[in-house]
């Protein structure tokens, strides 16, 4: 181990500041008071009230949440059975075809995926609107979460699962008692990670979305377009302080559970011995 | 019979909503443009078998690739996204090495916080984080305010909308994509070959250049194909941060199909803009694989 120099202390401590000023500087300002965003006239929440008041941008909120939810939900169950057969499938026909379908999503640019759900939608005559933006977001999302479970599907023992089946189990309950609660962890993170991409995505959504249904980015878009703006910064400052609050409790939970996972295993092993 | 419905669900699912709507843009793109809506024909009529079907490729064409081509628009736009998207992959491995370098050497203690603040902005909303530049970088922005402040220039500089706000906005963005491959592979390097080299006589700067360079040169090369790849086809950075002379190629796709409701050649534009995209991906591919074999031995 090499002593920790100045020259890392330097480049850490302006790599985190470049990270992090911008939005600092963005919820800094949202308390604001003035219409002029970038000139500071004194402490002031009123840019929430305004946020709160503007029925568009409430009504946007619960589309876009309503999405997220269904989305990820969906994409959560798609991703793990994908994942499940990449992994424990086997071989069948076209696995090299499913495989390609679950990687190639994940490179391919957001303004192509849209416009060809779009295109489809269009050709099979399907109004839009929630349901096409939940069935454009599940179906991106879920190859994300595919790919979160099936790098901890690789790393499980197997011999668990065939010591269940060995044991009496069905296929599905060795799956349902035995794989799913260790790869819980990783399934739950696939559902966090499909529900930010989908609250966070502009351009598929603006592509399969109608007048009906339109989603916070989209209201965010058309109006930081035009340039900045105070409502516009304390609507960002709330959705940096969700998705922090989310992140971090989220790690933490996890980091307590592996924890708790090792003191019960040790637990087991001084048992046994 | 319950695992073939654990493999068909979400295999149909992707055929379905993946592969069928690309196969209908590569279609379109074959098709002409009309005024009418949708904005294209021909479609293909399967009540009339195969008469409809030999109907359907007869009016089958190259015009829109051909219109591609004869439009200075759309090359220059090619080039320019493959421009801007190498620049600025470059000035992101500028950035973000020093970044993963510091992270690997730091202390092991403080090395699960350091990453986990390299993640999060990743969870943060991709617009929210463009959008934060715009307040810096406009003419009466935090940074011409600081500059002019500090007495450094005398005229606001104007940054937004031009091709340097787009290379920030990238940089910025992309940044964590390409610090976490390379500080995987430098966490894992092994202190004692620096230790070695400089045994053996090497200056601190060339043992980095000649151990630790080339043995990071996986995640270097992993991070620059995860910030290059998504880059080119970049829509949100262009229309926040760039101005009318940024042409990128995710927007132009964005204008014909929005403003100029020209479906044909907006497929079109996606058709080669995935072409161009395959070699890339293909070579990532290869040194995620010799990554995986070197790990596997």
């Amino acid at each position: 181990m090499r002593r920790f120099s100045w020259f890392n202390a330097t480049a850490l401590t302006l790599g985190f500041a470049f990270l992090y000023l911008p939005m600092l500087i963005l919820i800094i300002y949202s308390f604001n008071g003035g219409r002029l965003v970038t000139v500071w006239s004194g402490f002031s929440t009123k840019w929430y009230g305004e946020l709160f008041r503007n029925e568009a941008f409430l009504d946007a909120a619960w589309v876009t949440l309503k999405v997220a939810v269904f989305s990820s939900t969906i994409a959560t169950v798609l991703g793990t059975m994908a994942a499940y057969v990449l992994i424990r499938g086997g071989r069948f026909l076209g696995r090299t075809l499913f495989s390609g379908m679950i990687y190639a999503p994940l490179v391919m640019p957001e303004v192509i995926t849209g416009l060809s759900l779009l295109l489809l939608f269009i050709g099979i005559g399907l109004d839009r609107g929630i349901l096409t933006i939940v069935l454009a977001h599940t179906t991106f999302s879920m190859c994300y979460v595919s790919v979160v479970v099936s790098s901890r599907l690789v790393t499980f023992d197997r011999s668990l699962e065939e010591a269940a089946l060995d044991l009496g189990c069905t296929p599905f309950d060795a799956f349902r008692l035995v794989t799913l609660p260790i790869i819980a962890p990783a399934v739950i993170s696939g559902w966090l990670l499909a529900f930010t991409l989908s609250l966070d995505d502009l351009v598929i959504a603006s592509f399969t979305s109608g007048p009906s249904a339109t989603t916070l980015p989209i209201k965010i878009f058309s109006a930081v377009r035009l340039g900045v703006s105070p409502e516009i910064n304390a609507l960002s400052t709330l959705l940096i302080a969700i998705v922090a609050v989310g992140v971090i409790t989220a790690s933490l939970v996890s980091k307590r559970a592996i924890i708790r996972r090792q003191r019960d295993e040790q637990a087991a092993i001084k048992a046994v011995a | 019979m319950r695992r073939a419905l654990v493999i068909a669900v979400p295999y149909f699912w992707l055929l379905a909503l993946f592969l069928v709507p690309f196969l209908i843009v590569l279609k379109i793109s074959l098709s002409d443009t009309e005024l009418a809506i949708p904005p294209y024909t021909p479609t293909l009529d399967l009540s009339e078998g195969w008469a409809g079907f030999r109907a359907f490729l007869a009016a089958l064409d190259l015009e829109n690739f051909t219109f591609l081509t004869t439009d200075d628009l759309y090359w220059k736009a090619y080039l320019s996204s493959l421009q801007i998207a190498v620049v600025s992959t470059f000035l992101t491995l500028l950035v973000g090495y020093p970044i993963a370098y510091g992270m690997a050497r730091a202390d092991e203690a403080w090395r699960p916080t350091l990453l986990m603040l390299v993640i999060l902005p990743f969870w943060t909303s991709f617009l929210i984080r463009v959008y934060s530049w715009m307040g810096i970088l406009s003419q009466e922005g935090y940074l011409n305010q600081l500059l002019v402040g500090l007495g450094v220039i005398s005229e606001p500089l104007t940054i937004l909308n031009t091709n340097t706000a787009v290379y920030i906005g990238i940089v910025y963005t992309y940044l964590p994509f390409m610090i976490l491959p390379i500080y995987a592979t430098l966490e894992r390097m092994d202190a004692s070959l620096l230790e070695a080299a400089e045994d053996l006589g090497c200056s601190r700067l060339s043992a980095f250049w000649l151990v630790t360079v080339p043995l990071s040169k996986s995640g270097i090369i992993a991070g620059c194909f995860l910030v290059f790849i998504p880059t080119i086809g970049e829509f949100v950075i262009p229309s926040l941060l760039g101005g009318s002379q940024t042409l990128m190629i995710g927007k132009v796709l964005w204008e014909e199909f929005f403003s100029n409701r020209d479906w044909p050649v907006a497929s079109a534009v996606a058709v080669i803009l995935l072409l161009i995209l395959v070699i890339p991906i293909i070579l990532f591919q290869r040194n995620e694989q010799r990554q995986r074999e070197a790990e596997g031995k």
